[in-house]
């Protein structure tokens, strides 16, 4: 089990290494960078919205159902619902929902174009793979993934504001006002620095699975599994890493 | 020119290439037959080095291809051109889009000749009506073309073919087959083909290079298979009735043209 972790690990530091090297056409590099900027941003934008405004609801909901206290004022709802959505509830649950959107999509890209020899034809042209399919998605997620959290939180937290007033828990003003108590700054650093984390975790691996297929459709089936399954693991072991570290 | 020094691969205990060497020429169609399992996929994939060689040499114009960094190799690949078995075409362009990815890489020139110059090829292919087609909205034989196009569009010195006639009607393998002889005529490209397709064999092959359990059995043109007196041969090319008589014909019709005389020098000269 061990061996095949460090198979794996050294053949993923390998790809990463062969990604860099002089790209051919500039040019081409970079309409390849903004056409996963657009799959991955774009792409993604809907479900990050749908699941960012229900995440910010129920956290509302569930955070008044638990401060019962007379004693305890109703803004210390939305400080709830502002630091555990920006803390854990945006970058780590967006991901993995993402990991699932964006890491299956890359692995069966990049599967589809191994098994049907395109991958081959780009190597015979000249053309350094790794560099020209890999590198670009790997950017892309790094850059367009925190801004997909960053809205996530924006959207979980105005989800949780409209849920408090629609069921009567709490008004806009006092949510307003608890938004602005004891706010830190540190907190969103904290978690752009996950999310670009979880980013590079998404893109890299995913393209690790999928660049290296062997066999046919059902193996591109299973390298996508794969693929989300160990990013979501990554994703789990790296959110705990970090928050013992930066916290 | 390419040539192969005594190559030899193999993926763990098993050798799959046992030192094979020949010389393929520019405007000749080379082709590399063998049954299934015989290493000729492996073969042309050390060639044109999506696999590395575990010993020998494989040269492109006396340059030593296995000897290369990546740079050079790069240098070598801009002058090669591939059809896949599956045509490979990229899922999401167009058929015009297609040829003109080797060209937006790596051609120079304005967008405006780099667009007559696909025109050109896909004319050559007599595909231009399918230009804004998607490889899904195409048949195979279509495909085939449009492979051929993008692997003729940046004027290669060397093309390699897998398969070409895989999947297709006999008619449309005719027709590949005499656009890749044409093409290999008139650009003088040193064309190599790997292929089962009887019909290839014995129309297009100027040079043919029988493959058997991983070795060279057998070396010559499409003229000499016919009186080729190798058992292994001849029970791969003509393994049934139909083609075993044809063979005959064929035999009676070189004897007709008078050369079987040319033949008969060789086969004394062999002796």
């Amino acid at each position: 089990m061990e061996f095949k972790f460090f198979y794996h690990f050294g053949n993923f530091l390998l790809m990463l290494k062969g990604m860099f090297s002089r790209p051919e056409n500039m040019k081409m590099y970079w309409k390849q960078f903004m056409q996963q900027c657009v799959d991955i941003g774009v792409g993604s934008f809907g479900i990050v919205f749908i699941i960012s405004l229900f995440m910010g609801g129920v956290t509302t909901l569930q955070t008044a159902y638990q401060l019962v206290s007379p004693i305890i004022p109703k803004s210390t709802i939305a400080q709830v619902v502002r630091d555990t959505i920006i803390l854990e509830f945006a970058p780590t649950l967006t991901c993995i929902v993402l990991a699932g959107v964006i890491g299956s999509k890359i692995a069966s890209e990049l599967g589809n174009m191994r098994i049907s020899e395109q991958i081959d034809a780009l190597e015979i042209m000249g053309i350094n793979t790794k560099g020209y399919l890999i590198a670009p998605k790997i950017m892309a997620a790094v850059l367009m993934i925190p801004v997909l959290v960053a809205i996530a939180g924006f959207l979980g937290i105005w989800g949780g504001k409209e849920a408090g007033e629609l069921s009567g828990i709490i008004s806009s003003e006092q949510f307003m006002q608890g938004l602005r108590q004891e706010f830190k700054a540190y907190n969103v650093f904290f978690a752009m620095a996950k999310s670009y984390t979880f980013g590079f975790i998404i893109a890299s691996v995913s393209a690790y699975y999928g660049y290296n297929v062997t066999g046919g459709a059902l193996e591109i089936g299973k390298a996508s599994t794969t693929a989300v399954v160990v990013s979501c693991v990554l994703i789990l072991f790296m959110d705990y890493a970090l928050t013992a570290i930066l916290l | 020119m390419i040539e192969l020094q005594d190559i030899r691969k193999g993926f763990g205990d098993k050798e799959i290439l046992k030192g094979v060497s020949t010389i393929m020429e520019p405007g000749k169609v080379n082709l590399i037959i063998g049954a299934s399992g015989s290493g000729k996929t492996v073969m042309m994939k050390c060639i044109v080095g999506l696999m590395g060689v575990d010993e020998g040499k494989v040269l492109y114009d006396k340059q030593d291809f296995t000897a290369m960094d990546e740079k050079e190799k790069k240098v070598i690949r801009q002058e090669i051109g591939m059809l896949f078995q599956g045509s490979a075409l990229f899922d999401s362009m167009t058929v015009e889009q297609n040829v003109m990815f080797p060209l937006e890489m790596f051609g120079k020139g304005t967008l405006k000749e780099k667009k007559a110059r696909v025109a050109e090829c896909l004319e050559r292919v007599q595909l231009k009506e399918a230009a804004k087609k998607f490889p899904a909205e195409i048949s195979g034989g279509m495909k085939k073309r449009v492979g051929i196009a993008r692997a003729i569009v940046l004027n290669p010195k060397y093309l390699f073919c897998d398969e070409p006639n895989s999947g297709l009607d006999p008619q449309t393998s005719l027709l590949i087959d005499k656009l890749i002889t044409e093409l290999t005529q008139e650009y003088n490209i040193t064309t190599v083909i790997n292929t089962h397709d009887m019909n290839t064999v014995m129309e297009s092959g100027d040079h043919i290079v029988y493959m058997y359990q991983g070795q060279k059995q057998w070396e010559g043109s499409n003229k000499d298979i016919v009186f080729s007196k190798d058992q292994k041969l001849n029970d791969f090319i003509f393994a049934s009735e139909f083609l075993r008589e044809a063979k005959e014909m064929r035999q009676l019709e070189l004897f007709k043209d008078g050369k079987w005389r040319e033949q008969l020098k060789k086969e004394q000269g062999e002796q």
